[in-house]
């Protein structure tokens, strides 16, 4: 009886006034937490370009570079090898590399600056496992229809030798090129385009 | 006469004045009251309780002595495992644990399944414990990082990978986890800090309400009846007897047979053949190059298949996490209105059996390399794993139950099997007379005709009791 006359209004007011605070505080107490878990200015900065010789490497071969910690691939295709890159694009889910990821210079058939010198960033776009690379044609493991590329153990994505992948394997795009440049023949730098630091 | 108490009895009451250890104990020991006929699948609850405290134990030691350097970290467990006094052993407790305490779960959550302790009225205790295994996995999948190994390495750019699959905010998200733009020193640091100090927190959060939660509703039992429905003139249950002492000393007997299995694996092989252990993760992390054949450890293999198995990244990741939620729903989808499977229809029976059979063939299927055939075996058992959720709703309205008894059942006892047994003996066997260099002798000699029929039997009672 007596609680009908307590206006309750006023306490539910700063109640509700005390829970708007509060929680507005702690959003924004959120902020440098959560914040605090992005990579810091320190891992921002190791991203610097890395300068590579490709005149030792040998037709057919694959060297391995690190760039911001990730394995860079450096191919070199023989004819061969780009004669057979043409005839697969039925076989590929992006051949034209519309929805991939690279410099808008190497969005080409052969995926590179020069068709012979190939260079891709060596992790699968599925979840970041390193391909394998695969060159030899019809290996017994991999079947007939291999026809020379990059293999990912992990969930057994296919990708041909421009880091195109196949339909029908959990990897969504092509593999991701890197910007580069020529500095002169045997010279290229891995993280610049021409003209402008990437 | 007036007997002065004894100072540690004083002592005792000084203490309970103000605080209430007696009431506490009594309410989830001596006077917590258990249905009577708890068999072996009830010794899992327990057991996971204890491998936790190993965990926790051995645990804090390790850190005393690791190092969560990307730099450090690999020769820090070496040098724990060769130059610190029994570094070995509390590594290996370590590590076997891991592997131990699913095994417990596993069989843990499975005598859920059979027994429909996921039902009404425990739903909360199936949820809580379902938090507790995302938790588990979670502890588990972050500590495996920490020795970084090549497989700590690619399975948890492979794991932390799974969130860039998320459409929109997935990069971004993957890239708050890792720290870093790949997995880095900054991904060991923070993983070392919620494998030892958050997610163990979480974890005894989580152990405390699943059994809060199970105290208060009490437990189910094998016959899945309700020992509260029957009450003696004093209150108790008829059907259940005081957890301490008689479930304590069980649950004793459950553990001394754990530990001799536990430190046979401690002891003779602690890498398990390269599933507690992978061999991969003896060679330190090279950001450069994958191991040729990678693999989770064996408790992630089931889900871990079911990702392989789906030829769409974000589907596979979705089919993955979906695998996991499933078991949430579980009490909603089951439609049964009878608790155990003693009571329950020859459906559930077989789906329950199709069900284990394809978590166990996708679990060994993850351990395997990808192939054209295991990639269509593990989309069939996939399609099982849901289907047996799943469909759920619809085939558990066609069971047929059998009627559940008021009162529940007891199994008969070792010595009431004996002439069971010893009538079994002298089937598969017989006397011969055999002849020897000192004449002819009556032996006891394997009897064939005799045991296919014993065979005969025990296969139709498993296809009977499959109805």
């Amino acid at each position: 009886m007596i609680d009908e006359r307590v206006d309750k209004s006023k306490r539910q007011f700063l109640t509700t006034a005390l829970t708007v605070v509060g929680a507005v505080g702690s959003g924004y107490l959120a902020v440098p937490f959560l914040s605090q878990m992005q990579p810091s200015v320190k891992a921002m900065a190791a991203g610097a370009p890395v300068e590579v010789d490709i005149s030792k490497i040998e037709e057919g071969q694959l060297i391995r570079v690190a760039w911001r910690g990730k394995p860079v691939w450096i191919l070199q295709r023989s004819p061969e090898v780009l004669k057979t890159l043409s005839t697969l694009d039925g076989e590929l889910r992006d051949p034209q590399s519309m929805e991939s990821s690279q410099p808008d210079l190497s969005k080409n058939a052969s995926r590179s600056l020069k068709p012979e010198i190939f260079v891709a960033v060596g992790l699968c776009t599925h979840l970041g496992c390193s391909p394998t690379f695969r060159p030899e044609v019809a290996p017994h493991d991999l079947g007939e229809n291999w026809k020379g590329g990059f293999f990912c153990p992990c969930h057994g994505s296919w990708f041909d030798l421009a880091g195109r992948v196949y339909k029908g394997v959990p990897a969504p795009t092509n593999l991701e090129v890197p910007p580069y440049r020529y500095v002169n023949d045997t010279q290229i730098i891995i993280g610049e385009t021409e003209g402008k630091s990437a | 006469m007036n007997i002065k108490p004894s100072r540690l009895r004083l002592c005792g009451n000084w203490v309970l004045e103000r605080f209430p250890l007696a009431k506490v104990w009594n309410e989830h020991m001596a006077h917590y009251y258990a249905p009577k006929n708890f068999n072996f699948w009830y010794f899992f609850g327990s057991l996971a309780l204890l491998v936790l405290v190993n965990q926790f134990v051995t645990g804090i030691l390790l850190t005393m002595n690791y190092k969560p350097d990307a730099k450090l970290a690999f020769d820090s467990v070496e040098y724990i495992m060769r130059d610190v006094n029994w570094g070995w052993l509390v590594r290996y407790m370590h590590s076997t644990g891991a592997s131990a305490f699913f095994i417990v779960i596993y069989l843990h959550m499975f005598r859920g399944l059979l027994y429909g302790s996921f039902k009404q009225p425990r739903e909360l205790i199936w949820i809580f414990g379902m938090l507790l295994f995302v938790a588990l996995m979670a502890e588990a999948f972050m500590g495996y990082l920490l020795p970084w190994g090549q497989m700590s390495y690619w399975g948890a750019q492979v794991i932390i990978s799974l969130f860039s699959a998320i459409p929109v905010i997935g990069d971004e998200l993957s890239l708050w986890v890792r720290g870093d733009y790949v997995v880095s020193d900054a991904t060991l640091n923070r993983f070392f800090a919620f494998h030892v100090i958050a997610v163990p927190l979480v974890l005894v959060l989580l152990v405390f309400m699943h059994i809060v939660a199970l105290h208060e509703v009490g437990s189910n039992n094998p016959d899945g009846v309700d020992i509260k429905k029957s009450k003696d003139p004093w209150g108790h249950p008829v059907d259940g007897i005081p957890f301490h002492p008689y479930y304590t000393v069980k649950d004793v007997v459950g553990v001394a047979v754990f530990l001799l299995f536990f430190a046979t694996v401690i002891f003779y092989m602690p890498e398990m053949g390269g599933y507690f252990l992978e061999a991969a993760n003896f060679i330190p992390a090279d950001p450069m190059k994958t191991p040729e054949h990678i693999a989770p450890v064996w408790y992630f293999t089931p889900f871990y298949s079911i990702l392989r198995a789906i030829p769409d990244k974000f589907a596979g990741v979705i089919g993955m996490g979906g695998a996991i939620v499933v078991l949430f729903l579980l009490p909603w989808l089951d439609r049964g209105k009878v608790k155990s499977i003693r009571y329950r229809g020859g459906i559930y029976k077989k789906a329950l059996l199709l069900f284990v059979i394809s978590f166990l063939a996708l679990g060994y299927l993850g351990t395997q390399p990808v192939t054209p055939l295991a990639t269509t075996m593990a989309r069939i058992f996939t399609a099982i794993y849901f289907g047996f959720f799943l469909l759920m709703p619809i085939y558990t309205r066609w069971e047929k139950f059998k009627p559940v008894p008021n009162h529940i059942t007891l199994d008969p006892t070792l010595e009431e099997r004996i002439p069971a047994l010893i009538a079994l003996w002298n089937e598969v066997t017989e006397i011969r007379s055999i002849d020897t260099d000192k004449g002819v002798v009556m032996k006891r000699r394997f009897n064939a005709t005799g045991t296919k029929h014993v065979f005969i039997r025990f296969a139709k009672y498993l296809k009977e009791s499959l109805d």
